[in-house]
């Protein structure tokens, strides 16, 4: 069987390319993952070790409920914003240096 | 036959219109939808062209369904704090999706898990098991939405009995779906979501402000030796409105100590009642060396069940699909990420009020307990303000309406999507006639319906949230492990994944059939009689308190099970990984500017055609 398409580029089609590429995606996923995960399992920890300290309130809540029945989801927010201006910006570049090569 | 009108003689009219309101416009606008777009592909094709605010709208339309709407803030007022992880997770799920799945599985172009099954593997036999599964857990989650269905229909009509709400509600989307109407269209689902935005922040609103703010209804919560916040604090601004009023709670309710810290009644259920099997003098020593740990354990599984259970809902990933493009898809997920997070924040503000206000829902079972605190609150304000009360529950209603068939219609015509185009289209009579083909979807559409009320029907006992938190987690041990693993680890053969999937799906699956049939055992009323045969297995919980966390939430064990299996399986079936497969990868990863799907697709038909 010929290939149907004979101009495969010789460096999209390689095994560096796929391999950097793979690694630049997920150490970014994994660095937001990270923070967000840091976050929202450190959080049973503090329950757990600190209680006094997660039971002073503020403004009425306890410091616990204000940051998971609050404040968590703008610090969501901010992740994903994050993310999506650099995996964007991470695609082009990607685009860009081919196109370089 | 004068059994309708003693059922209408208790009805609020307010309630009523508002909800028949919003019933009949989203089966008005379910079959004027079907008649311009009539097949899937129409709806696919033309869904690529949906603009990202209808879009975004659209998605988180579909996703907060009775259990967002009514059952966070029941759990809220049921345990406390433990119960914010369920919203905070079911938003931030999708934070996962978004960081490891939804990126790459839109570039592969795989509609569904089946699709991208078959796809990722070259595996039809893969593509029918996916499709099995998918039934499995859509029937996990029919459940919930078949008892807000039953609980918001026995608010409206007092005294209608639990299971006609259930029987009605799911009688008549089933022949909407049936008909050909409401085919998840977008239009439908995003004005979904603003009738439910709208009917839980109003009524939140306008309750605030007659009883007492958020922070303040929290703080009226203290622990003793602690002041009443408002007390304490002086609000300076309005001294009227510091003191917060509440009644007095009944036996039944948690005290405020438990309810307002974390490890509260959801978490330690079942060392308490381990505790409350043992001799007295035992018990404080036992609930001391294990009450806290084994709480944190119950802590982490959720968490894992919930966070990566939404990474793994099939009907959520389909709409990922309907964006012109990648940059389009991404900035759609961020504003779902919005849209979600608003809405989130609101249910558990009912938790809190109904608490201080309605203590006596405390005391009520099934369909009459804190499940039904979104609707019934609101009437708390009829007494100072008149019809003001009626049309906020009305309101809620229509929003719990919204909220139960939109997902239950996505789902069914999911499901019914599976059984008819897949299992009878594909496996049982592949040479079957279109004509044949539409018999099929709306026999099945019958019978997955009909499957679904009979379910609906047993599971008043059970808490809507908790239910759909169990529908997470067998999707967390299944499919999850699936995608995530699939996507980045280029070594996966399908054997692995088949095995990985399937055991930890049903382990998951029967860890919380196993949950559930203890606790219907224990319920007082015709369900207890029926389960009664489990009830055995509440004492043998009783011995074996962690046994139970690890049953009724198998995260923690069942999401590492799969994913080692599928590594250890693809090991060794290293030889089957499918030969293209770093041209797949490449797709799967590569920026879609370079065009490299399309290259694939010829290719692969060149293959194919060999």
């Amino acid at each position: 069987m010929s290939s149907p398409t004979p101009n495969h580029d010789d460096v999209v089609h390689s095994e560096p390319f796929l391999r950097s590429l793979m690694r630049r995606q997920l150490a970014l996923s994994i660095a937001c993952a990270a923070t967000f995960l840091v976050a929202l399992l450190g959080l049973p920890l503090l329950n757990y070790f600190a209680p006094a300290f997660m039971a002073t309130r503020v403004a009425g809540f306890t410091l616990s409920w204000l940051i998971l029945g609050v404040l968590f989801f703008p610090f969501v927010w901010i992740i994903s914003y994050v993310f999506i201006k650099r995996s964007l910006r991470l695609e082009e570049a990607e685009v860009q240096e081919l196109r370089r090569s | 036959m004068n059994l309708p009108l003693a059922f209408f003689g208790g009805v609020d009219p307010w309630i009523f219109t508002f909800s028949f309101i919003t019933v009949a416009v989203t089966l008005w606008m379910g079959f004027r939808s079907a008649k311009t777009s009539k097949t899937a592909s129409d709806f696919f094709v033309a869904g690529r062209s949906v603009s990202v605010g209808w879009n975004a709208s659209a998605i988180s339309g579909e996703y907060l369904s009775a259990a967002s709407f009514m059952g966070i803030a029941g759990m809220v007022m049921s345990s406390g704090y433990d119960a914010l992880w369920y919203p905070v997770c079911y938003a931030c799920g999708y934070l996962f999706l978004l960081l490891f799945i939804a990126g790459p599985l839109r570039r592969f172009g795989a509609y569904t898990i089946p699709d991208f099954a078959e796809g990722r593997f070259d595996s039809p036999m893969f593509r029918k098991i996916a499709v099995c599964f998918v039934l499995f857990i859509g029937f996990f989650y029919t459940m919930p939405q078949m008892k807000g269905a039953g609980v918001t229909l026995a608010y409206i009509f007092p005294g209608l009995p639990y299971w006609v709400g259930v029987v009605l509600v799911g009688a008549v989307i089933t022949l909407n779906v049936a008909l050909g109407g409401m085919k998840g269209i977008t239009l439908v689902q995003a004005v979904q979501y603003w009738i439910k935005l709208f009917a839980i922040t109003v009524p939140v609103f306008v309750l605030m402000a007659v009883v007492g703010f958020y922070n303040g209804q929290v703080g009226a919560n203290v622990a003793p030796g602690e002041t009443a916040f408002a007390a304490a604090a002086g609000q300076a601004s309005a001294p009227s409105s510091t003191s917060i009023e509440r009644k007095p709670l009944v036996a039944k309710a948690p005290a405020d100590t438990a309810w307002i810290a974390p490890f509260g009644p959801l978490t330690t259920k079942a060392v308490n009642a381990a505790a409350a099997a043992l001799p007295a003098e035992q018990r404080a020593a036992f609930l001391a060396e294990h009450q806290k740990p084994y709480s944190l354990v119950y802590t982490y599984s959720l968490i894992i069940a919930l966070v990566c259970g939404t990474a793994g809902l099939p009907h959520i990933l389909v709409r990922f699909y309907t964006n012109p493009d990648g940059v389009a898809a991404k900035k759609t997920t961020m504003w779902v990420m919005i849209l979600i997070g608003v809405f989130y924040v609101f249910p558990p503000v009912f938790g809190v009020i109904g608490r201080n206000l309605m203590p006596e829902l405390y005391s009520g079972v099934g369909a009459k307990g804190t499940d039904k605190v979104v609707l019934e609150l609101p009437t708390l304000i009829s007494a100072k303000y008149g019809v003001v009360g009626s049309i906020l529950s009305g309101i809620t209603c229509a929003g719990a309406f919204a909220a139960f068939m939109s997902t239950f219609s996505g789902l069914l015509v999911s499901m019914t999507g599976a059984l008819a185009h897949d299992v009878y289209g594909r496996m049982l009579r592949p040479k079957s006639s279109s004509t044949e083909r539409m018999v099929a979807f709306k026999l099945a559409a019958i019978l997955i319906g009909a499957v679904a009320v009979t379910l609906g029907c047993f599971v008043e006992p059970l808490e809507i949230n908790f239910m759909v938190g169990q529908a997470f987690a067998i999707a967390a041990a299944s499919y999850f492990p699936l995608l995530f693993m699939s996507v980045w680890w280029r070594g996966m053969t399908m054997k692995g994944a088949a095995t990985g999937m399937l055991t930890g799906g049903l382990c998951a699956l029967g860890a919380a059939a196993l949950t559930n049939l203890g606790t219907l055992a224990l319920d007082k009323g015709p369900m207890g009689k029926i389960f009664a045969s489990f009830a055995p297995l509440n004492g043998f919980w009783a011995e074996h308190p962690l046994l139970r966390i690890l049953c009724e939430q198998p995260a923690i064990w069942s999401v590492p099970l799969a994913i080692t299996l599928m590594i250890v399986v693809s090991k060794a079936t290293a030889a089957q990984v499918p030969a293209d497969i770093r041209m797949k990868m490449l797709v799967l990863h590569a920026p879609e500017k370079l065009g490299l799907k399309q290259e694939y697709i010829q290719d692969h038909q060149a293959g194919a055609g060999h």
